[in-house]
């Protein structure tokens, strides 16, 4: 990992939602802590999976880096530039290599217009605005070969988007994020809302453009095995904090973190062989709510082996235990 | 696989519901069989659209009508027609007998009422007990199904429950009779995979303990493995194979099932091999033709496919329809 390789580097990283009290003079009583401080950094060319249960501050985090919240605290450098504090222009142009695609295929498309109209739509705003220089034609030409790219015939360039499966809607918003050449593509639970035969051939799909044009993922999913078939390295997250970032294999194979653990023994496989014997580690309880501060570990509540005085009373960070293997817990380091 | 009659809870034979719509009439079920035994836990599987849901409704009478119809078919409880029932009979069934636990555990408890209003009612419609016996049975099966301090909680309102709470509370409600028969439509689709596991664990042991049957409805194949005795694979409105649930996996027949078992990413097999994925889309159940409804999306396709929609073709105890295992009968 060379330094000039990093794409997007994501540095203490805070979004505080406001918790607001009062009808006329609103004053904040307390905070939501969606994301509370994290680290991470994505080479090009690589795969980063986010993974973690509803809650957890996933979305939060690919909002936050692409600038749809403005972050409460902490860098989002992409490409050396802090985007947190770019200016208008620059934010515009830094958007050209940040795209995102979306979890609900059926609310991220405007039913008012066309497919080839949302395709277009990125080319025709930067055209406007004279950063890109497409006419008409051009992008016409444009929306087609990118619907071909991503496997719907051109022919259903003037349909809406009620007139498409789930499947197609999701290659459309796929063509869409890919219509300005970006870096880096967010994708947020893009296969979540699909049925099982269509998700598989959405994340090929993801697969082959990624190769064909260089593109570096940050993927978000709550279901582990596609994430693992996807990415090179995991990030685990648990109520705004990552508690383990690791390469993808050493942490299906070996992970450290008690939640990663349970989280891997809790997602069912596909054969009732190995179901049988499988050992499951339950956690006890649900996710607390993320409205207070924490003065100990996060997990520290449905943690199967909390220890009582280093756990509560000290935030373990995220530290290399091994060589690309990061963890926030005390069972492998000392406060 | 229907000869031991006297423990068998539910038979489902030749089912069809259709939905009367401005475009057509959709074939939601379309000649849906399956058996059901004591302690049995069966599964359907499916993508969305393919008739699981509608299927057990339809074995429930709750329908509605119209725009929906169930035209053919019988539904034996114990021997007993429940389309025969009258509706006051069914009534009696419905919570009593035969029991559901639904995918959003939010939209299924009345927000208004407190729980223990909630199950007070179910326990003394079906049980006729007295409120004071009721509660106390309320209490027990929250108990049951792990909810911390059952006692206070139970005068509690839905929205003071989290998401995996309020689906303990559901089964709870749904096993507060002791039915016969369970169905969990997509019980754990709507929860997170740590929680997943929780609301798993309890239905299992639960139907042990209390030596319910139970159908369970989901798309994942994954939760199927580890909880189902038998499974059924539904597409496009019909049961297209039906096994053991060691023999599926091991040796799946029907070609859809083989194709919906290799897209799925395994954890246990990690590698980066390239996922293999069925091409094109369920049909559109609106006036379909009686052909193989599978062709278009199947590599193995033949000229029969098009041309007539395959019986059930049965060896040694796996039933499956696909044209594909004809000469083996």
């Amino acid at each position: 990992m060379s330094t000039n390789n990093i794409l997007l580097e994501v540095k203490n990283l805070k979004m505080h939602f406001p918790i607001e009290e009062g009808l006329l003079f609103k004053r904040q009583v307390g905070a939501i802590r969606a994301v509370d401080g994290i680290n991470f950094s994505i080479c090009r060319g690589e795969t980063m999976g986010l993974v973690g249960e509803s809650g957890c501050g996933k979305s939060t985090t690919a909002r936050c880096i692409a600038q749809l919240h403005k972050p409460t605290g902490g860098e989002v450098n992409f490409e050396g530039k802090d985007l947190c504090r770019a200016r208008k222009q620059e934010m515009l142009k830094a958007r050209m290599d940040l795209q995102m695609v979306f979890q609900d295929p059926y609310a991220s498309l405007n039913p008012r217009m066309t497919a080839g109209a949302i395709i277009g739509e990125p080319l025709l705003i930067y055209s406007k605005r004279g950063i890109l220089n497409y006419t008409k034609k051009d992008i016409q030409k444009r929306v087609e070969e990118l619907m071909e790219k991503v496997g719907l015939s051109r022919y259903f360039v003037n349909r809406y988007p009620h007139e498409f499966s789930g499947g197609q809607r999701q290659r459309i918003g796929v063509a869409r994020a890919l219509a300005l050449n970006p870096k880096l593509i967010l994708a947020d639970e893009p296969i979540s809302a699909l049925d099982v035969s269509i998700q598989s051939q959405i994340l090929n799909l993801l697969n082959d453009l990624q190769e064909e044009f260089n593109l570096t993922y940050l993927f978000i999913a709550h279901d582990l095995a596609v994430i693992e078939h996807i990415s090179n390295r995991v990030a685990v997250m648990y109520l705004g904090v990552i508690v383990e970032i690791a390469d993808s294999k050493v942490l299906y194979k070996r992970p450290m973190h008690p939640y990663t653990k349970a989280l891997l023994s809790a997602v069912p496989i596909p054969d009732p062989a190995v179901e049988r014997q499988r050992k499951r580690i339950i956690l006890e309880g649900d996710v607390p709510s993320p409205d207070r501060e924490r003065t100990g570990c996060y997990f520290y509540d449905r943690c199967p082996n909390a220890m009582p005085d280093k756990c509560k009373n000290n935030i373990p960070q995220l530290r290399e235990v091994e060589e690309h293997h990061q963890v926030a817990c005390f069972l492998y380091f000392d406060p | 696989m229907q000869t031991m009659n006297n423990d068998l809870v539910l038979q489902v034979t030749d089912l069809r519901t259709y939905f009367n719509t401005d475009d057509g009439v959709v074939k939601a079920v379309d000649g849906v069989s399956f058996a059901l035994r004591t302690g049995e836990t069966l599964g359907l599987v499916g993508e969305s659209g393919c008739g699981k849901s509608v299927s057990c409704l339809s074995v429930m009478k709750l329908i509605p009508s119209p725009p929906g119809r169930i035209m053919s078919g019988q539904a034996l409880l114990r021997g007993k027609n429940i389309f025969d029932l009258s509706a006051d009979r069914i009534r009696q069934i419905r919570g009593g007998k035969i029991s559901m636990i639904f995918q959003d555990p939010m939209t299924s408890l009345n927000p208004f009422l407190r729980i223990s209003t909630q199950m007070i009612e179910t326990i003394q419609l079906h049980q006729g007990t007295d409120k004071m016996q009721a509660k106390d049975k309320a209490i027990d099966m929250l108990r049951l199904v792990g909810i911390p301090n059952p006692g206070k909680r139970v005068d509690d309102y839905p929205h003071q429950f989290s998401g995996g709470m309020r689906q303990r509370v559901m089964i709870g409600m749904a096993l507060s009779c002791n039915p016969e028969v369970l169905i969990a439509d997509e019980p754990s689709t709507a929860l997170d995979v740590t929680i997943q596991a929780q609301i798993l664990e309890i239905i299992k042991n639960l139907s042990v303990e209390f030596g319910t049957a139970v159908i369970l409805i989901t798309h994942d194949l994954g939760v199927v493995a580890g909880m189902c005795d038998n499974i059924c694979v539904m597409y496009a409105g019909r049961i297209v194979e039906k096994a053991k649930v060691d023999d599926l996996y091991q040796d799946p027949k029907h070609p859809y099932t083989q194709g919906l078992i290799k897209s799925v990413p395994r954890l246990d097999k990690p590698g980066k091999q390239r996922l293999y994925s069925i091409e094109g889309q369920p049909p559109n159940l609106i006036d379909l033709p009686d052909v193989c409804t599978f062709y278009p999306r199947c590599e193995y396709a033949m000229d029969i496919c098009r041309q007539k929609y395959p019986p059930e073709f049965v060896t040694d105890g796996r039933a499956v329809r696909c044209w594909l295992y004809k000469e083996e009968k």
